[in-house]
């Protein structure tokens, strides 16, 4: 199990090898890899519906307790056949929807990359492990849905979904950790089974609603739904592929993980039903008013998403089962319809439902899966969308506010019957004002994939045998905590309150969509409050951190090196001087008695520098006046044995006086134009800085011979890193980790100096 | 254009300047000297080499640029604290052998040597990498 999500992580770089005249196959071949796992999968589902949950365990980080933790049970496996099967179609349709593009194999890098992450978040078995690849599972996305990333559009909303789901998913985090602390157990095994000490625990909500900040971010619930809509300038594959099938619903899938230890409480109830609720009539509703396919898709799964956060708040068997089987039928209707909008992009050139007319001659396979697909997604029988909505019917009629649940279930099921009709109705069966004779043919990865995804809903709604006993039942006794329970799954229950409530929303779904162009000229109702809030709170919100980050930079990196020299002193001398005054500590002077000649030369020699130094009309001579107080300073540490210390000053000291030649040369001549106030201010601050350099050594030279260090170093430079000279030991062994970071970052300043002066001067050449 | 006697004491100098900062590697663990004065021997070496002839000239001596020299020194320098990791024990942990050179002699070879080559190499392509850049410049 380790290997199936590693797998992918391991492969992904494969597609970034250049494949030449064979890069029309690529999308076939890079199907293999979930084609593969698909049927590795389905190995895995007689274990797991006779109930056995699958465990594999790798140490990880030892040291801090975290394990690459991986668990199999039937919810585990729903997703996870969901994830490499859908994957494996949309692979192959990618391949053939990116025919042609230069950026085709790091589409499919990211693609699979990706599909590992998601594998893994669905398989892990310990809530760390889970929230990692729900990160990477964000960050792929971010990467997909910026894949066309010289539109600004689409950077803009790969960034948007991004923060809004990396900001969730810090919530999750710090959710995850509470109540794995709560539970005293990360660990799936531990964790599941604590639910009555969480439920009880006085953190239980502060837990609950930092995850469900992670879940409804992710799942694009309201107030975070706009994400989703925008994350639609991905390429299509990505759109039906992250943002309709998988991604998404990794909230959902978290929830409906924790229902069995989470689940049950008023607030849980209160919390999802409410937030489950809005998002399912906002989707339905708002995908009404988009006139692309796949903004109405988009829409739609906003809305799906709700519906699903609904049925798990309402948490009872029959709302539970009616959620994996929405689930299903929601994946397979509009992955799907997704796949179709884009293969119609891709033969007509157009998505906008008012434009397209009459598909279904030109496009009959294309036609034959939109129609299913739309036909499940309005809840017609016998396909499994029919079977999902009769559940959740069934399931809201049952609920403690059943009144109200029902009127929302079925006020969103009227708006998805009109949406699924302005999805196919037109585009395919209208006549067309003009025949079309510049449509592509679609290849049959263009068309395969949809028509297996719809023609699944169908079998699965003919013969929900297939579905429920070895996969459904499994799930739901995941979900449930119980065990596992056949879900009641008949086209026909008899004439009941259900069968009435659906044919209700039939007719007046098909009567909404037969008006909705008078609608649409009801100004008030069809364009609503300009910005709906959290979009444009997130707008201000990013635009304030822009300016934010301006206004900061501008008073912190000012771009004048005198000023940063100015702070770094200045606080470094207001700092150690305050520090010295208030421990009231000031050094005896040394008398001048002890002074040789030699020394005496060479304080002199120093000290006429520093002047000549301060006081030079030219750069050039200043520089070399400076070099003679290094020397001058060499000159002290030979006189008191330092050898080593004498040689690198020597030469450190010549290399900087050739750099400071080579740079200053190209400035031009220098003019004292500084104020005297200015130059006072600096005089002053220099003297300070020298002053309690001074007064450092001085202080250093009388406590000297409290620290054991240097003693220490020479005892064990010979026993324990078989040198004899101390200095270097102490750079090559001692403390080889110091010496390692600074020639790496010497290294960075060489790469970064060459860098800045040839992009100069190539910039100057052109 | 740079004076003649620059340019022969240059071509005389340098062979010298270069064995001293070799002689100074090596005898490092023992005696004052290592990869850090070496290595900023050796570049001032080639950065007097630049100034007498021109920053081409010097990278055509060098013949691979001073930035890859310092990539592969800090990968030298990696590589000898990733050695110890084998027998398990920390990463930069210092292992020792004898080399037994018949007539040339008994020497004892450690990876803290492979860390100092990769001290010098870094430190020669990091400030060459800037004088070269400097001096092309101008």
């Amino acid at each position: 199990m380790l290997w199936s999500v590693l797998a992918g992580f391991i492969l992904a770089p494969l597609a970034l090898l250049p494949a030449g005249p064979a890069a029309r196959w690529r999308g076939w071949f890079q199907a293999l890899l979930p084609l593969g796992l698909t049927l590795y999968f389905l190995g895995r589902l007689g274990a797991v519906a006779g109930g056995q949950v699958l465990i594999a365990h790798q140490s990880w980080v030892p040291g801090l307790g975290v394990d690459l933790a991986f668990y199999l049970d039937g919810l585990s496996l729903l997703f996870a056949l969901l994830i490499t099967g859908v994957g494996t179609l949309v692979m192959a349709y990618a391949g053939a929807y990116l025919h042609g593009h230069p950026q085709q194999g790091r589409f499919f890098f990211w693609l699979t990359l990706f599909m590992a992450s998601m594998l893994g978040l669905v398989l892990a078995g310990n809530v760390l492990t889970l929230f990692i690849f729900w990160e990477l599972t964000s960050l792929t996305s971010f990467f997909l849905i910026g894949f066309d990333h010289q539109r600004e559009a689409a950077r803009q909303a790969a960034m948007q979904a991004l923060l809004v789901t990396a900001l969730g998913g810090a919530a999750l985090l710090a959710g995850l950790l509470v109540l794995g602390q709560a539970a005293g157990g990360y660990d799936f095994a531990t964790f599941l089974s604590r639910g009555e000490v969480l439920r009880a625990h006085p953190w239980y909500l502060a837990g609950l609603l930092l995850v469900l900040g992670g879940a409804f971010t992710k799942s694009a619930q309201v107030p975070f739904h706009f994400w989703l809509p925008s994350a639609m300038e991905a390429p299509t594959p990505v759109s039906a592929y992250l943002h309709s099938v998988t991604m998404v619903k990794a909230g959902v899938y978290l929830l409906a993980r924790l229902h069995p230890v989470l689940g049950g409480t008023p607030a849980w109830f209160w919390l999802l039903t409410g937030f489950g609720g809005a998002t399912l009539l906002t989707g339905a509703w708002l995908a009404l008013r988009q006139s692309d396919m796949k903004r109405i898709l988009a829409y739609t799964t906003v809305s799906a998403l709700g519906g699903l956060v609904l049925l798990l708040g309402v948490g009872s068997e029959a709302a539970l089962h009616a959620a994996l089987v929405y689930l299903l039928a929601h994946a397979l209707y509009k992955g799907a319809l997704f796949l179709t909008a884009g293969a119609v992009d891709h033969a007509a050139g157009s998505r906008d439902v008012n434009q397209l007319r009459g598909l279904a001659r030109p496009l009959p396979l294309l036609a034959a899966a939109a129609t299913a697909a739309a036909l499940s997604m309005a809840g017609l029988p016998p396909l499994l969308g029919f079977l999902a909505k009769e559940a959740l019917y069934r399931a809201a009629l049952a609920a403690p506010v059943a009144g109200l649940l029902t009127a929302l279930a079925w006020t969103s099921g009227v708006l998805l019957v009109a949406a699924a009709l302005l999805l196919v109705a037109r585009p395919f069966f209208a006549a067309p004002r003009t025949p079309r004779a510049d449509l592509h043919a679609p290849t049959p990865a263009l068309w395969l994939g949809p028509l297996l995804l719809a023609g699944g809903g169908l079998l699965c709604g003919l013969a929900p045998g297939l579905v429920n006993r070895p996969l459904l039942a499994a799930a739901g006794a995941a979900v449930t905590g119980g065990p596992p329970v056949p879900l009641d799954l008949a086209l026909w229950h008899g004439v009941d309150a259900v069968l009435l409530l659906g044919l209700l929303t039939l007719a007046a779904g098909v009567a909404l969509y037969v008006n909705l162009g008078r609608l649409a000229r009801v100004p008030a109702l069809w364009r609503g409050a300009p910005g709906w809030g959290t979009a444009r709170l997130y707008e201000l919100g990013v635009a304030a951190l822009y300016g934010l980050a301006r206004r900061q930079t501008r008073i912190l990196q000012s771009g004048y090196l005198r000023h940063y020299i100015l702070t770094l002193v200045g606080f470094a001398v207001g700092l150690t001087a305050l520090t010295l005054v208030s421990r009231g500590l000031s050094p005896s002077l040394p008398g001048l008695a002890e002074l040789r000649l030699f020394e005496g030369a060479v304080a002199l020699m120093i000290l006429c520098g520093a002047l000549f130094a301060v006081f030079s009309p030219s750069r050039l001579s200043a520089v070399v006046a400076m070099g003679t107080i290094g020397y001058g300073v060499a000159l002290i540490f030979v006189e008191f044995g330092a050898p080593d210390l004498a040689m690198t000053q020597f030469v450190i000291e010549t290399m900087t006086v050739i750099l400071f030649v080579l740079s200053i040369h190209r400035l031009p001549t220098y003019l004292p134009r500084s104020s005297r106030l200015v130059q006072g201010r600096d005089a002053l601050l220099a003297i300070a800085a020298g002053g309690l350099m001074t007064l450092l050594m001085l202080l250093v030279l009388e406590a000297g011979g409290g620290s054991r260090v240097a003693e220490f170093f020479a005892e064990q430079t010979w026993p324990a890193a078989h040198g004899r000279d101390i200095v270097n030991v102490i750079l090559v062994d001692f403390r080889a980790m110091d010496t390692l970071g600074e020639i790496a970052v010497l290294t960075l300043a060489g790469v970064g100096v060459h860098a800045l002066l040839r992009l100069r001067s190539k910039a100057g050449e052109n | 254009m740079p004076s003649l006697i620059l340019r022969t004491a240059t071509l005389y100098l340098m062979p010298m300047l270069l064995l001293l900062s070799a002689f100074l590697l090596l005898r490092g663990h023992y005696l004052p000297g290592g990869g850090f004065i070496g290595g900023l021997v050796a570049a001032a070496t080639f950065s007097l080499h630049c100034l007498a002839f021109s920053a081409q000239a010097t990278r055509e001596l060098l013949r691979v640029p001073p930035v890859s020299l310092a990539a592969v020194g800090l990968l030298t320098a990696l590589l000898s604290g990733v050695l110890s990791l084998g027998e398990g024990a920390p990463f930069l942990t210092g292992r020792w052998g004898r080399l037994d050179a018949g007539v040339l002699g008994v020497y004892d070879l450690g990876t803290p040597l492979l860390f100092d080559l990769g001290i010098y190499l870094v430190v020669i392509g990091a400030t060459l990498s800037i004088v070269t850049s400097l001096a092309e410049e101008a």
